[in-house]
């Protein structure tokens, strides 16, 4: 295995070793404290840009499984049709793994997509070094290869506009009620949701203005970067707020910031981000609680919520929003994944919510 | 929080046994600080002395008294507490629990259950219920009948199809289950299920399956969180406790983790608990099908082990629930900032390995299986597999040096060895690809999922590269850091080039220390934090790895440290009483402006619960660990006499590392330790011990038996289990035991002692300053010498002893302390026979019986140690040992019933797994509440008695006499049947198995006819199947009070025959 160093704009040093596609790469360096879902992860659109680091050190066990297709189109294990973080950092890599389900390890599934891992890692350091200072930008080099260094930048990039769908897909064509999903790096996983609960799904691009479709609901996914630079998915949604027929919208994620944006918040960027299995969240004025799966950089200012709206959610450990909904009308998000896929599934009866009120 | 609760009840769990060992002292004691913090008055039920909970300041009320209902209730009218909490104490309280519900006592005292209702716990314990339960919310259970007699077992068995498993209803972890592959084994254990319970349940076998399990969380408000989930390593088909278990699970795919995490969510929910259980899975490794095996709606050795994994305090967490909090309205202990309804993210994998100490018993089957056999576990933490389980197999403590690098093991049949696995099953993994067998075939043979086995084979073919360097000049630091990072020791390192031929392994081992030292090769120090390092966590728990960069945490060289060394993992003859030794020197430490600094790595204890001390590292007490540890503490000094043998045996080679030792210096500690040297200082000052020597040939020992005469006690000096050691009584036992430890005498010389007959054994624990003792507590056994001190019921204070003898053992044991300059605990054993005084042994560290006498006598004897060795100020104690109005009895446990076929007797090896201790105004009432309490009954109508040689029966007369004036029928063998007769005192023979006649033993025991056996072995060496082993064997089996020494048996007879039940004096701790 070949020596790579990670170097962190803030000039840290971490050594390691290739195990997957061999070349120099540079991204946004986040931290996921997951233990298990390397597969779903990897898929995840929302990490595009970035240079995964996985906390929990025994990564690739159980290997990659197959990547076949269901009749509807939407891959039976993967979250997207293909691997979508810039690398994956972590510490003790399985080169063998065991499963029913595994058709091959990590290492020739990360090679085959040009995706580089590196292990041998500290990921722990890595991750205290990046709660220290913030999510830095980072280059993984080889050390055989020091000249060759990639450049990237994350901030400002307009990552939806990469990962969403080029045009209009429709699921379950008359199935029943028609749901219109923006696809903004839509993970598979929230398609299956819906459509598991008889909906007609009509998948559109990022910046199609939707306003004019024949549709019962809005929803809004999950998607990668920096929510400001959705300035058009912004407007579309504020025309479906201000349409006086009056439709249930729902979102996940980047889809909790979109629709907070339509509806006059502001977001800022977290130190951080959530990237993990374990985030409670508490619902406002309850005692209910739910572990959630979570993967953003951003964050609702739930201060600059209009009167109108309230928070539906709250992170009980650093109490930012975890979610949105209208005091009247039947708008409501999550900023975490009711879909989990990867990680706990305690919240998917949001779906159900949704799906009632269609 | 309920505010009607001023005053709660907790129920412990009892002796140590196997199957509910240390982790009930963890669970119950986080549960009453969480309660007490609450500014609850809480009331301990708890016989176990020995334990952390039952230490002053733990529970404001303690009662040494059994856990069964007759006393639960006394304890209830007494002290009218408004609620009661059944969750912290096993299988014991919760039975207990169970049978106040339906008896109507909790109702009768308006009693309130906290936590879990007791209607929840019924429909996990009852399987039927539990089916029923299950099948309404669509959840699959393991198929199984209930049935109440054989026959219809026999059905069900054909019904399911062979393979089947027999299980107990109402048992402590799987007592009395076990596979059947036929009618003919079903026959065997279903009778013996049946003899634990009234209802077996017949359940087709998923052998194979993987095991999964969940420790699920669930408040008032109906949150839920599983806080960890664990997997066994060794398939379905061997008990959890029995196996080796990894958190988190490493196997599982995302979706198939979080599929069973949200059923056990969903089952709990419905179930109705409120407050710490555990799910436990079969799963299929083919599909993601399974089957829920079981619930337990209480904490468990999983909730403990899962504590430990995660950092989550689940009993903590568990007891405030049960006060009526939410989840959202408590704190995550370790951030101290998130709150503690969240899921533990690790970032690290642990490994538990159990203990077995099954070398120690005769004839006990070595298989394992569905019913557990181990005494202890270790928890090791690693962040790469195999850096966890070469810790791990380290910790177990058998001389292993990691999964491989061992001596070479014989096995004669590998593949029959894998697919029938004992205790032994890691080694043979080992041997098997030493053999060249493939993972493929190794999983073929044993189930066990083949990443387990890759890993496994990742270090061995490490291995194989170090070997191929052949000396340490060939050796590169790239792979002396991955053999490192993948948990090789110094020692392996240096065995595995070959370092063993030129120099002495001692040497060797600082050679490899010095060389990678200088490559800047060194383990760092990681925090287990429970949000894998998103949130800041001023955490002190912590663990050590190669698979780092950094130290998590900064010393502050201030020279404050002072390090305790801990006992590992429980075993036969150390367990919970040193936990108890370590919390309180950690406390004194504290207490007087030290930082407390534990190395311990048992999940069963309090030691290694993070707020015990000021910084717990978890890891291992190697040489090379603790040498790690102190390089970065840079220590004011380090303890080695609270933790039992471990500790001491570093003493001597940490001394060479200029490491300073606190106490008794090590080069005393060795004169103690080495038997030429102490024999030799005894005859210098002129202190008799038994005549011994170390000999090489039979020869030799010939001619010095011929000198002491027989019986003699014999030692080969190498003992890897403790089992080789023997008394023999004529020529021909000798010769047997000679030839059974002949591969162990080679090398080593056998010690052979006069071993003395009808002699009184007395323990002095003792405290002393620069020689001179201040303060001691002598006890007596109620045995002869001939029982070990581990298994000997002991009574303190004495009341037996000459107040000559106490005299001279006052003067000896000054003599000692003086000679050995002691500072610090001792312990000291002698024999008596009239005045005359013997030293057996002398230990310069804690005893078993300090937890003991230190409550008995309301002296802590660590805390007066501990300010010793830091060289604080201390007074003599004054108290006189004649001033207590009071009697403490301590008795063993024995856990013979989990131990198939071995045999239930005792002997010079300690063969019991835990200890009560209780008080009483008289020793008549002290040895009535501890026999009580370590499970013996008080039999209603009939005795067995088998008594014996002559002298034996002689010393049983007077208790023959009790029990027949008592009323009750005397069934007696044939020799004994005479004795009696001839005495004048009524009985009916009985014959044994290999005599002709009726009516027969077995027979009447079967039939449940005989309430109590008492049955003396003939001589102290004999193991063979004798008749007397099948009786005593069958007791155990069929759960009937079995005695197997005379004096005891006396003891306990005019005890009970004496005292009426219901005037037993129920009295708190405090109030004596």
């Amino acid at each position: 295995m070949r020596s790579i160093t990670l170097v962190l704009s803030d000039g840290t040093k971490f050594h390691g070793k290739s195990f997957g596609y061999e070349k120099p790469v540079a991204g946004e360096v986040v931290f996921n404290t997951a233990m298990m879902g390397y597969p779903e992860s990897l898929t995840d659109p929302s990490y595009a840009g970035q240079l995964m680091t996985l906390t929990f050190p025994l990564v690739g066990n159980y290997g990659i499984p197959p990547f076949t297709v269901e009749e509807k189109g939407i891959a039976t294990f993967m979250e997207s049709d293909r691997i979508h973080a810039s690398a994956i950092i972590v510490s003790d890599y399985s080169e063998k793994y065991s499963h029913w389900n595994a058709k091959e390890n990590l290492a020739d599934w990360l090679k085959r997509e040009e995706v580089p891992g590196i292990c041998g890692v500290d990921t722990r350091q890595l991750t205290k070094v990046l709660r220290e200072h913030g999510v830095m930008m980072g280059k993984i080099i080889f050390d055989d290869e020091p000249a060759n260094i990639p450049e990237a930048e994350y901030e400002g990039i307009n990552y939806v506009a990469k990962v969403s769908c080029k045009e209009v897909i429709h699921y379950n064509r008359g199935a029943g009620k028609k749901v219109v999903l923006v696809d903004c790096g839509v993970k598979n996983n929230i398609l299956r949701c819906l459509l598991d609960r008889g909906v007609e799904l009509i998948r559109v691009p990022w910046n199609y203005d939707f306003n004019n479709m024949d549709f019962d609901g809005l929803f809004l996914a999950n998607g990668p970067g920096d929510p400001d630079t959705c300035v058009e998915t912004v407007k579309n949604i504020q025309k479906f707020l201000a349409n006086p027929k009056v439709r249930p919208c729902m979102g996940i994620c980047m889809g909790n910031q979109l629709l907070s944006k339509a509806a006059g918040a502001s977001i800022y960027k977290l130190k951080y981000g959530h990237r993990s299995h374990n985030q409670p969240v508490r619902m406002v004025g309850s005692n209910q609680c739910f572990i959630t799966s979570q993967n953003h950089g951003y964050a609702v200012d739930s201060t600059t919520l209009p009167s109108d709206w309230e928070s539906l959610f709250v992170n009980m450990n650093d109490g930012s929003n975890e979610g949105v909904k209208h005091k009247k009308n039947p708008w409501f998000s999550a900023q975490f994944h009711p879909e989990a896929c990867s990680g706990p599934l305690d919240t998917e009866f949001l779906f159900d919510k949704f799906v009632e009120l269609l | 929080m309920k505010d009607n609760i001023q005053k709660v009840l907790l129920l412990g769990s009892g002796a140590l046994k196997i199957g509910e060992a240390g982790e009930f002292d963890y669970s119950g004691s986080q549960a009453l600080k969480a309660l007490k913090e609450e500014g609850i008055e809480t009331i301990l039920i708890n016989p176990n002395i020995a334990t952390v909970q039952t230490s002053e300041g733990v529970a404001d009320k303690i009662y040494f008294l059994p856990v069964t209902p007759f006393f639960v209730e006394k304890v209830i009218q007494k002290e009218k507490p408004q609620g009661i909490m059944l969750a912290f104490g096993g299988q014991t309280a919760l039975n207990c629990g169970v049978e106040l519900y339906r008896s109507g006592i909790l109702e009768k005292y308006n009693l309130e259950v906290l936590g879990t209702p007791v209607q929840a716990i019924m429909d996990t314990e009852d399987r039927e219920l539990f089916v029923e339960k299950l099948d309404e919310i669509n959840v699959h259970t393991i198929k199984s009948y209930a049935c109440e007699n054989i026959e219809t077992a026999r059905k069900a068995a054909k019904k399911l199809g062979y393979p089947v498993i027999i299980r107990a209803a109402y048992a402590l972890g799987g007592l009395g289950s076990g596979f059947c592959d036929n009618e003919e084994e079903l026959n065997k254990i279903a009778e013996k299920a049946f003899s634990f319970s009234p209802q077996v349940l017949v359940e087709k076998s998923l052998k194979g399956w993987k095991e999964i399990e969940y420790e699920v969380v669930r408040d008032n408000y109906d949150n839920c969180i599983t806080v960890c989930n664990m997997e066994n390593f060794d398939p379905l088909g061997i008990h959890t406790g029995e196996s080796v278990v990894i958190a988190p699970s490493q196997t599982l795919t995302n979706a198939e983790y979080h599929k069973l995490r949200a059923l056990s969510i969903k089952i709990v929910r419905h179930i109705g608990i409120v407050g710490e259980c555990n799910v436990q899975y079969a799963f299929d490794p083919y599909s993601e099908d399974y089957r829920v095996i079981e619930v337990n709606a209480r904490l468990s050795r999983s909730s403990a082990l899962a504590s430990k994994a995660t950092g989550y305090p689940l009993a903590f967490v568990a007891a405030k629930l049960g006060l009526g909090y939410g989840l959202f309205e408590l704190k995550n202990s370790v951030t101290k900032t998130t709150s503690a309804f969240f899921e533990p993210a690790l970032d690290y994998v642990v490994c538990k390995i159990p203990r077995w100490d099954l070398g120690k018993f005769h004839g006990v089957d070595r298989e394992l299986g569905s019913s557990m056999k181990s005494v202890g576990e270790v928890m090791a933490i690693g962040r790469t597999f195999e850096e966890a389980i070469q810790k791990g197999i380290r910790m177990v403590g058998l001389g292993l040096h990691g999964f491989v690098g061992n001596k070479e093991l014989k096995i004669a049949d590998i593949e029959g060895s894998l697919s029938a696995p004992t205790d032994k099953r890691i080694l043979v993994i080992e041997k098997a690809f030493f053999d060249g067998m493939s993972v493929d075939r190794i999983h073929e043979l044993t189930k066990i999922d083949k990443w387990f086995l890759y890993k496994l084979e990742h270090i061995f073919k490490i291995n194989k590269d170090l070997k191929a360097c052949r000396t340490i000049n060939n050796l590169d630091n790239e792979l002396l850091k991955t053999a490192k990072i993948y948990g090789f020791t110094d020692f392996q390192i240096a065995r595995a080039l070959g370092m063993e031929a030129d120099v002495d392994m001692e040497k060797a081992v600082l050679v490899v220390r010095e060389r990678r030292k200088q490559a800047g090769i060194v383990p760092y120090v990681k925090q287990i934090d429970t949000l894998a390092a998103e949130y800041p966590a001023q955490t002190n728990y912590l663990y050590l790895s190669y698979s780092a960069v950094a130290h998590d945490v900064q010393f502050e060289n201030d020279h404050r440290s002072v390090v305790v060394l801990g006992s590992g993992a429980y075993r036969i003859g150390s367990s919970v009483e040193f936990d108890w030794c370590g919390v309180q020197a950690l406390n004194t430490i504290r207490r007087n402006g030290y930082r407390s600094v534990m190395i311990n790595y048992n999940p069963e204890t309090v030691s290694t619960d993070y707020d015990m001390c000021d910084r717990l590292y978890f890891d291992e007490l190697t040489f090379e660990r603790v040498m790690d540890i102190l390089d970065l503490e840079n220590p004011y000094g380090v303890v080695v006499s609270t933790g039992g043998q471990i500790p001491q045996n570093l003493a001597m080679r940490m001394d060479q590392q200029n490491i300073p030792i606190l106490g008794t210096q090590a080069k005393y500690i060795d004169n103690a330790e080495d038997r030429e040297k102490f024999s030799a200082m005894l005859g210098r000052i002129g202190v008799d011990q038994p005549e011994w020597s170390a000999l090489t040939t039979l020869e030799d020992i010939r001619k010095f038996i011929d000198k002491v005469g027989f019986p003699v006690l014999v030692r080969p000096s190498y003992v890897l289990s403790g089992a080789a050691m023997n008394v023999c009584s004529n020529d021909e036992e000798l010769e047997r035991f000679l030839k059974l430890a002949a591969n162990v005498s080679k090398k080593h010389p056998v010690v052979v002692s006069k071993f003395l007959l009808h002699a009184k054994e007395v323990e002095m624990d003792a405290v002393a300053k620069d020689g001179e003792i201040f303060a001691y507590a002598i006890s007596e056994h109620v045995e002869f010498a001939g029982v070990h001190s581990g298994d000997a019921t002991i009574q303190f204070p004495p009341q037996k002893l000459y107040v000559e003898t106490v005299r001279r053992i006052k003067r000896i044991s000054r003599q000692i302390a003086h000679e050995l300059h002691i500072s610090g605990p001792f312990n000291i054993q002698f024999l008596a026979k009239e005045n005359d005084i013997k030293v057996i042994e002398c230990n310069l560290r804690a005893s078993r019986s300090f937890p003991f006498v230190s409550k008995v006598l309301k002296i802590n004897l660590i805390e007066l140690a501990t300010r010793v060795m830091l060289g604080l100020p201390v007074e003599k104690l004054n108290k006189n040992l004649f001033d207590l109005d009071y009697v403490g009895v301590k008795a063993s446990q024995f856990s013979f019933n989990r131990l198939q076929n071995a045999d239930p007797v005792l002997g010079v090896d300690m063969v019991s797994t835990g200890e009560v201790g209780c008080i009483g105004e008289d020793s008549r009432t002290a040895l009535l509440k501890s026999m009580l309490s370590v499970g013996l009954r008080i039999p209603k109508n009939s005795v067995l008695l088998s008594t014996g040689n002559g002298l034996q029966k002689a010393d049983m007369l007077t208790a023959s006499q009790l029990l027949a004036q008592r009323g009750y029928t005397i069934y007696a063998t044939k020799g004994t049947n005479q004795y009696l007769t001839e005495n004048g005192i009524k009985n009916t023979r009985v014959y044994w198995p290999t005599e002709e006649g009726t009516p027969q033993v077995i027979d009447l025991l079967r039939e449940k006819k005989i309430d109590m056996v008492v049955n003396i072995p003939h001589d102290l060496s004999s193991r063979e199947i004798t008749n007397g082993y099948r009786v005593r064997r069958t007791a155990i089996d069929l759960n009937i009070p079995l005695l197997t020494n005379a004096r005891l048996a006396s003891s306990f007879i005019h005890a009970f025959a004496t005292v009426d039940i219901d005037d037993l004096d129920i009295k708190s701790w405090d109030e004596y």
